[in-house]
C-alpha cells in the first residue's frame, strides 16, 4: 500500500523532537490581558461584538467556574495549571472583515499550506466540475473553516452550502447572524455547569464552528475544521455546535495541530451535537497536537468535552477519533440516546508514546427505547506513556431493549508503558443487553521478526502491525482522513522501539 | 569425486565457519561449519533440539542469539555485520516453521510493502501496481493460492498448507538467492506437501541455493537434495549425498547422538 510506504519514508525523516508541525507564524496578534477575570470575559465578548445575552451567558459560566475545582479522577498527572498565567484571547492582527481569501494575511495562508490545508485549492476548485467518469477522490470537496488561534480566518464553500440551506460559519458569526438558533441550542447538550473545563470554556470560548443542517438535507460535502494553536501561552477554547434537523445528514471532520513549544499549552474545547428525528451526524477527529519532547517537556494539555444528543427518534451520532498528540488527553466523546431507536457509536484509536498520558473513552447514556450503541476502542501505548480507556454505558429504567457492544483492545510496545481499561456498566432495567470484550496484548517479537525477515525495518514493521491493529477503526474515517491518520500513526510511534 | 570437482567451480554462497552460538547463557551451537554453493540443494536433518532452527535464526539475524565465535559469510560478505532487513534485501530468505499471523494487514499489502522495501534497499525502483499485481497473480496461480486469500490478513485463518504456500509465494516474489526452509513439511498432509514442494522446485535455479531443514526424510522425496548434513547437539556430524537421508530413515538418529 503506497500510504504505508509513504509513512515509512516520513518516519525516517522525522525524529521525536522534530514535530513536523512545529513551526511558528510571525504575525502580530491582538491579545486580551493575561489572566482570567470578569474583565477578560467582557473583553472577549466585546472583541466579538456579541449581543448582551451572550455576555450574560459567559459571565454566569465564569461565576460558576469560580466555585468549581479541577477534576482529579483521571489517570493523568501534571503540575498545577495557573489559570491566571494564561492569555484567554488572541486574534491575528490586523483584524478586519474578510470577504475573500486574497484578503487573508499571506503568512497565515502559508501556515495553512505547510499544514497541507488547501484553502486556496479548495476555493479554486469551486465551480470546477470533474470531467465525466473522472471521479478523483482527492478532489472531493471539503469545506474548510480554519481556526487560527481564536478567530476563524476563512470559510470556504459558503456559497454552495448556502444553496443547500446549510449554515456553516464561525460560531462568533452565528451568534450575531443566527441568534435564535444559537440561543436555542448552545449549552443544551453540555450545560454551562457541566464540568470544570466545559464551564471555563463557556466563559471564555473564543471561536469555533457552527453548523445547522435543515430538515431533509444531506449536506453536499464534508465539513472540516482545522485548529491550530499559535500564540504562546494562549489557551485555546473552541466551541463547536452542530445541529442536524429532522432527516438530515452531515459529516464533520476536525483536524488539529499546534507548533512545538517548551511550555505546556492548555486546550479546553466543547463540542455539542444535536441530532433530531431520523438525522445522522458523523464527527471525525484527527488530533496530532504537539505531544512534548522526548523528555516529556512541553506539549498540549487537552481537556475536552464532546457530547452528542440523539434527541430525536431514529437519530444517530457517530464519533470517530484518532488521537496521536497532546501531552495530556482528557476526552470522552459521548452520546445521549434520548430518542427511541437512536444509535450512538464511538470508534477510537488512541496512541501514546514518549511521556504522553491519555485518559479517553466514551459515555453511552441509553434513555430511549430500543437504543443501541457500539464502542470500538484501540489503545496503543509505547515509550513511557500511559494509556487509559475509560468508558461508561448506562441504561435508564425506561430504556427497554437497550443494547451495547464494547470492544477495547490495547497494544503495548515495549515494557515501560501502561495500558488500562476502566469500564463502568450500569443497567437499570433487565431487558438491556450489554456486551463487553477487552484484550491487552504486547506487540509480538515473532511478528516483528517475521516482517523484518521480509525486508522491513523495525519501525516499518511496528507501523505495519499497528495499522493492522487499528484497521477496524480506520475504516470508519472518510478516505482522506484515513490516509492522513495512517501516516500519523506511524509518525507518532517513531522511536517507540529499540 | 567427479561430483566434487563440479562443485569446486561453483561460487560459495553461504559459508558458516566454526559457529558458536549462545541463547540465554547456554551454548546451543558448538562450532558449526557449513558451506552452501550457488545452485545447490542442501538438507539439514537432525533430531529435535539439535539446533537446526537456531542455525536458521542466526543466519536470518533474529535477535536473542549471541554469536560467541566463528563467522558467517554470504556472497563473501560478513553476514553477522548486517541488520536482518539488510540480509533480506541481499537475498536471504527464511521460510518459517510457524509463519505468524498479522491481523488487519491484507496479505497483498504485506507482499507489496515487503517487496518494495527490499527493492528500495537495493536501490531499485518500486514495482508499479499493475506490474506487481500481474506478478502476484502469476505466482499465486501456480501455487494454487486463490486471489481471495490474498485479501485476507497475513496468515489469519489460513490452514497449515495455506501458510506454507504463502511462504513459498513470498519466496517466488522476492527472488532470494538463499532460501532456508525450516520444517516446511510440519503439519502438512501429502497433497499440501506436494504443492508446496512443487513450488519450491520451480524456484530452483543455478544461481539460487536451498537449505531444507527437516526432521523426516519424507520431504526429501519431493525436494531432492544434492547434499545431506546430519546435525546433532549443535554440530554437523556427518555430510553426504542424498542416500544419507535414506540411511537415516532406516537406522534413526541414535548412532549420531553418541558421535556428537
Ligand atoms: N529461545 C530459546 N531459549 C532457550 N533455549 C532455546 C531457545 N531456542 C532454542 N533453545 C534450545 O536450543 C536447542 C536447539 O533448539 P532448536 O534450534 O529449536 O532445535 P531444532 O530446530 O533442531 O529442533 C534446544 O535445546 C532448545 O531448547
Ligand atoms: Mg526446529
Amino acid at each position: 500500500m503506497p500510504a504505508v510506504q509513504e509513512t515509512v519514508e516520513r518516519v525516517k525523516r522525522i525524529d521525536v523532537d522534530q514535530y513536523r508541525y512545529g513551526f511558528e507564524t510571525l504575525i502580530e496578534s491582538d491579545k486580551a490581558p493575561k489572566g482570567l477575570s470578569e474583565e477578560t470575559v467582557k473583553f472577549i465578548s466585546e472583541k466579538k461584538n456579541e449581543p448582551a445575552w451572550m455576555l450574560q451567558w459567559r459571565l454566569e459560566a465564569y461565576r460558576r467556574w469560580l466555585t468549581m475545582t479541577e477534576p482529579t479522577w483521571a489517570r493523568v498527572d501534571y503540575p498545577k495549571i495557573d489559570f491566571q498565567d494564561l492569555y484567554y484571547y488572541s486574534a491575528p492582527k490586523p483584524k478586519k472583515t474578510i470577504t475573500s481569501l486574497d484578503e487573508i494575511d499571506p503568512e497565515i495562508l502559508k501556515t495553512y499550506e505547510k499544514l497541507g490545508i488547501p484553502l486556496r485549492e479548495v476555493a479554486m476548485l469551486e465551480g470546477v466540475e470533474p470531467k465525466p467518469g473522472e471521479e478523483d477522490p482527492a478532489r472531493r470537496k471539503i469545506a474548510v473553516d480554519a481556526v487560527f488561534d481564536s478567530v476563524s480566518v476563512a470559510t470556504t464553500f459558503k456559497a454552495e452550502l448556502k444553496k443547500a440551506g446549510v449554515i456553516f460559519m464561525p460560531i462568533s458569526e452565528a451568534i450575531r447572524e443566527h441568534p435564535e438558533l444559537v440561543q436555542k441550542y448552545l449549552g443544551s447538550v453540555v450545560p454551562t455547569s457541566d464540568n470544570f473545563y466545559a464551564t471555563l470554556n463557556s466563559a471564555v470560548f473564543s471561536d469555533g464552528s457552527f453548523v445547522y443542517v435543515p430538515p431533509g438535507v444531506r449536506c453536499p460535502m464534508e465539513l472540516s475544521t482545522y485548529f491550530r494553536i499559535n500564540e504562546r501561552n494562549t489557551g485555546q477554547f473552541e466551541r463547536t455546535l452542530i445541529i442536524a434537523d429532522k432527516g438530515s445528514y452531515v459529516s464533520y471532520l476536525e483536524g488539529c495541530t499546534a507548533p512545538q513549544r517548551d511550555e505546556n499549552q492548555l486546550h479546553a474545547a466543547v463540542v455539542e451535537l444535536v441530532a433530531h428525528d431520523d438525522a445522522e451526524i458523523k464527527y471525525s477527529t484527527v488530533q496530532n497536537w504537539y505531544p512534548g519532547n522526548s523528555e516529556g517537556k512541553g506539549g498540549i494539555y487537552n481537556f475536552v468535552t464532546k457530547r452528542g444528543d440523539c434527541r430525536g427518534n431514529n437519530s444517530k451520532i457517530s464519533w470517530t477519533q484518532v488521537e496521536t498528540g497532546s501531552a495530556i488527553t482528557w476526552k470522552y466523546p459521548s452520546c445521549i440516546l434520548r430518542g427511541d431507536n437512536s444509535r450512538g457509536e464511538f470508534y477510537s484509536i488512541a496512541i501514546s508514546n514518549g511521556y504522553q498520558q491519555v485518559d479517553s473513552g466514551t459515555k453511552m447514556i441509553h434513555l430511549g427505547k430500543n437504543t443501541s450503541s457500539r464502542i470500538i476502542s484501540k489503545g496503543i501505548a509505547a515509550g513511557k506513556s500511559q494509556n487509559t480507556y475509560r468508558g461508561l454505558v448506562t441504561a435508564h429504567r425506561k430504556a427497554t431493549g437497550a443494547r451495547n457492544f464494547t470492544a477495547c483492545d490495547s497494544l503495548l510496545i515495549g515494557d515501560k508503558c501502561g495500558a488500562h481499561t476502566v469500564p463502568y456498566i450500569e443497567a437499570k432495567n433487565s431487558s438491556a443487553t450489554f456486551e463487553h470484550e477487552a484484550t491487552t496484548s504486547k506487540i509480538s517479537e515473532d511478528v516483528l521478526f517475521y516482517c523484518i525477515q521480509r525486508g522491513l525495518t523495525q519501525e516499518e514493521a511496528v507501523g505495519l502491525v499497528v495499522n493492522g491493529f487499528v484497521k477496524d477503526v480506520l475504516q470508519q474515517l472518510p478516505m482522506e482522513f484515513a490516509v492522513e491518520a495512517q501516516k500519523l500513526i506511524s509518525i507518532s510511534l517513531e522511536g517507540s522501539v529499540g | 569425486m567427479h561430483q566434487l570437482n563440479k562443485l569446486d567451480t561453483k561460487m560459495a554462497l553461504l559459508e558458516v565457519k566454526d559457529l558458536k552460538v549462545r541463547v540465554e547463557e547456554r551454548e546451543i551451537l558448538h562450532g558449526l561449519t557449513l558451506t552452501v554453493n550457488e545452485g545447490e540443494i542442501h538438507a539439514i536433518m537432525g533430531p529435535n533440539g539439535s539446533g537446526k532452527s537456531t542455525l536458521s535464526h542466526v543466519i536470518a539475524g533474529k535477535p536473542g542469539y549471541e554469536v560467541t565465535d566463528g563467522q558467517i559469510l554470504f556472497k563473501g560478505e560478513d553476514l553477522l555485520e548486517m541488520a536482518p532487513e539488510e540480509r533480506a534485501a541481499k537475498g536471504v530468505f527464511l521460510a518459517f516453521q510457524y509463519p505468524v499471523e498479522i491481523p488487519g494487514v491484507a496479505t497483498m499489502t504485506f507482499l507489496r510493502t515487503a517487496l518494495n522495501a527490499q527493492r528500495k534497499a537495493r536501490g531499485e525502483s518500486e514495482y508499479s501496481t499493475p506490474d506487481f499485481l500481474k506478478k502476484v497473480r502469476e505466482v499465486s496461480k501456480s501455487l494454487n493460492i486463490p486471489q481471495d486469500m490474498l485479501k485476507r490478513g497475513v496468515n489469519v485463518g489460513f490452514s497449515g498448507g495455506e501458510k506454507k504456500r504463502n511462504e513459498v509465494l513470498q519466496m517466488a516474489l522476492f527472488e532470494p538467492s538463499l532460501c532456508i526452509l525450516d520444517e516446511m513439511d510440519s503439519g502438512l498432509d501429502i497433497d499440501a506437501l506436494r504443492i508446496a514442494a512443487d513450488g519450491v522446485n520451480a524456484l530452483h535455479s543455478p544461481k539460487r541455493a536451498m537449505v531444507v531443514i527437516t526432521h523426516y526424510q519424507r520431504l526429501l522425496n519431493y525436494i531432492v537434495p544434492d547434499i545431506v548434513h546430519v546435525m546433532s547437539k549443535g554440530r554437523v556430524v556427518k555430510s553426504g549425498g542424498k542416500e544419507l537421508a535414506l540411511e537415516l530413515e532406516a537406522s534413526g538418529y541414535a548412532q549420531f547422538e553418541d558421535a556428537a
